[in-house]
């Protein structure tokens, strides 16, 4: 009877205890995470005027950002920027990342300080990166032309920032410079673990590096890709910073540096371009962006994971 | 003999190749440095040279002049109270998801990974909405409140991970002695979990030191502007004066990097540590 009544308090006891532990997490989680989320699908089912929630309008938001031949240009030009800054990433700045990872997998002298150096832009903000290469990138003050022309290459002295055709690849560089030490580490940490035997015994059969790299490596390496591309794929679908901060909130100029990240918080919260600011379009197109990003995620997740090969 | 002439080239070209990576690294770092402690003048005029004479004189516009060490003061306080925050809040979760059986753990667990998936920048209208009627727009407050919930789920899934690993024997003994369940886990299980800590603090503060885009939508006013936010309209003033904005964008580098430098390893293995099982 005691030990029954005992047993029962302890089991009260335990449920109080575990209420105590997880009551405030989750509520933390669900009133500035998922409430949110859930909110935006519904108030891209309204009409807003300012602040203020007006009719229901159906998927009317839905249809005038994807069909009214006046928004939807921008959105089209926006988002195949978006395609252009993912591919560009993923060569450029995954690219370097790879063959980097591939050279510091060899254990050269100074592999420390590789390793620090290249993951020193990663920790700083994208804002302190994206202002301190638009002073380098200023077509008259900016050190970049400065040195073209101490080089005397007068001609390639360009106002790079201000010219449709280089300023989104210039943001780019600007952004793989920012990033590339992320997936060299990534990559670096999925070759050191793989077995040293493999590679030693194909180096002892003769096997070229090149050879090694592109049989063993490179495929024993895929699960460190599959995130990698993932993370590509999201950031370069979210981007916003560095266009934000180096251009503008227009994607100027002349619309080739407008990203889908941008395009949003017009609408959203108003500008120059794009009038007041519209809740129940910017919920929409975010609602749009979510379904996009999240839909490409799960099939690259799931086609990627399903070249990687078990170790053991 | 001509294979090992071979290796020998093809380590050269190794070497020269992460060298001009390390130096496409650090020479932009050092110019921004270095010319923060230049005149406008001798930045314009002789760009590349060393400043001939180093001064603080733009350090000193900075912090007598500007908004900046309001700036920094902000950053700091939103960053150290919100990695508390979610620290406290994240071990308590994992705590109660890893080391109890309990029915309907599962779903639990799955509650807080699928915040994992949900980029909360896309949900900002309703957040914005909301924050407003709670009155925590242009409010520090409201930030701590974003960035606790946005890292809760990196946190829980990182911590889950080391306290599945902790032997069972430890709380047993512990609680045949008699201790409460809040005393097991204070004194008993969280010590032996600080290094996942470490990992999952810096994992979230660095990106909270460095946001841009949240302050960027709820904070209005100077003095509640963070470090990367408040940058901005300090390049608006003084758009023309690069030497003070040089020295402005080293300074707001410096705090991380000397962490960075001191704590390489941990920060790697800490920023790394949502991409790399």
């Amino acid at each position: 009877m005691d030990y029954e009544q005992a047993k029962r308090k302890r089991a009260r006891n335990l449920k109080l205890w575990l209420a105590f532990l997880l009551a405030p997490p989750a509520a933390i989680l669900i009133i500035f995470v998922f409430l949110p989320m859930a909110s935006a699908v519904l108030y891209s089912l309204y009409d807003w005027d300012g602040l203020v929630r007006k009719d229901f309008v159906g998927l009317e938001n839905f249809a005038d950002i994807l069909l009214n031949p006046n928004k939807n240009t921008l959105l089209f030009n926006a988002f195949w920027n978006n395609v252009k800054v993912f591919v560009s990433l993923m060569i450029v700045q995954n690219g370097i990342a790879l063959v980097l990872a591939l050279l510091l997998a060899r254990n050269p002298r100074g592999y420390r300080f590789y390793q620090v150096v290249f993951f020193l832009p990663v920790i700083l903000s994208t804002v302190i990166i994206g202002f301190q290469w638009k002073m380098f990138l200023n077509p008259v003050f900016g050190l970049v032309n400065k040195a073209l022309h101490a080089f005397g290459l007068h001609d390639w002295a360009l106002p790079w920032l201000g010219l449709p055709e280089t300023a989104l690849p210039s943001m780019l560089l600007v952004n793989s410079w920012h990033w590339f030490g992320f997936p060299t580490l990534v990559f670096l940490a999925a070759i050191h673990r793989i077995p040293k035997d493999f590679i030693e015994a194909a180096r002892l059969d003769g096997a070229s590096e090149w050879r090694i790299a592109r049989e063993i490596i490179w495929p024993l390496m895929a699960p460190a890709v599959t995130i990698i591309v993932v993370l590509t794929f999201i950031g370069s679908f979210n981007w916003f910073e560095i266009p934000y901060i180096m251009n503008g909130l227009e994607g100027s100029p002349q619309g080739s540096t407008d990203m889908l990240g941008l395009l949003f918080y017009r609408t959203a919260f108003g500008s120059v371009s794009a009038g007041g600011s519209d809740f129940g379009q910017g919920s929409a197109l975010a609602v749009l962006m979510f379904i996009f990003i999240f839909v490409f995620s799960i099939i690259a997740t799931k086609y990627l994971t399903s070249r990687e090969v078990e170790m053991s | 003999m001509e294979k090992k002439r071979n290796a020998g080239f093809e380590t050269w070209l190794m070497h020269i190749f992460l060298v001009s990576s390390a130096i496409v690294v650090l020479y932009p770092i050092f110019m921004m440095v270095m010319s923060g402690f230049k005149t406008n003048a001798e930045i314009f005029g002789s760009p590349f040279a060393l400043p001939k004479n180093p001064s603080l004189a733009n350090y000193a516009v900075i912090w007598n002049t500007t908004d900046v060490p309001r700036y920094l003061l902000n950053s700091a306080i939103v960053t150290v109270i919100s990695v508390v925050a979610l620290l406290v809040t994240g071990t308590m979760a994992a705590y109660a998801i890893s080391r109890y059986k309990f029915r309907g753990s599962i779903m639990v667990s799955l509650f807080f990974l699928a915040g994992l998936m949900l980029p909360l920048r896309l949900a900002i209208i309703p957040l914005f909405v909301q924050l407003k009627a709670m009155g925590l727009v242009d409010n520090l407050l409201g930030l701590i409140f974003i960035y606790t919930a946005m890292s809760l789920p990196s946190t829980v899934f990182i911590l889950t991970g080391f306290l599945r690993a902790l032997p069972s024997e430890l709380e047993d003994s512990a609680r045949v002695d008699g201790a409460s369940e809040l005393r097991i886990m204070v004194q008993i299980m969280v010590p032996l979990i600080t290094p996942a800590m470490v990992i999952a603090g810096i994992y979230n503060a660095v990106p909270i030191w460095n946001d841009f885009f949240f302050p960027l939508i709820f904070i209005q006013t100077p003095e509640n502007k963070t470090l990367a936010q408040g940058l901005t309209s300090f390049f608006g003033e003084y758009s023309v004066n690069f030497g003070v904005l040089y020295a402005g964008l080293t300074l707001a580098a410096l705090p991380v990097v000397a962490v960075f430098i001191i704590q390489s390893k941990r920060f790697i293995a800490g920023m790394t540590a949502g991409a790399i099982k």
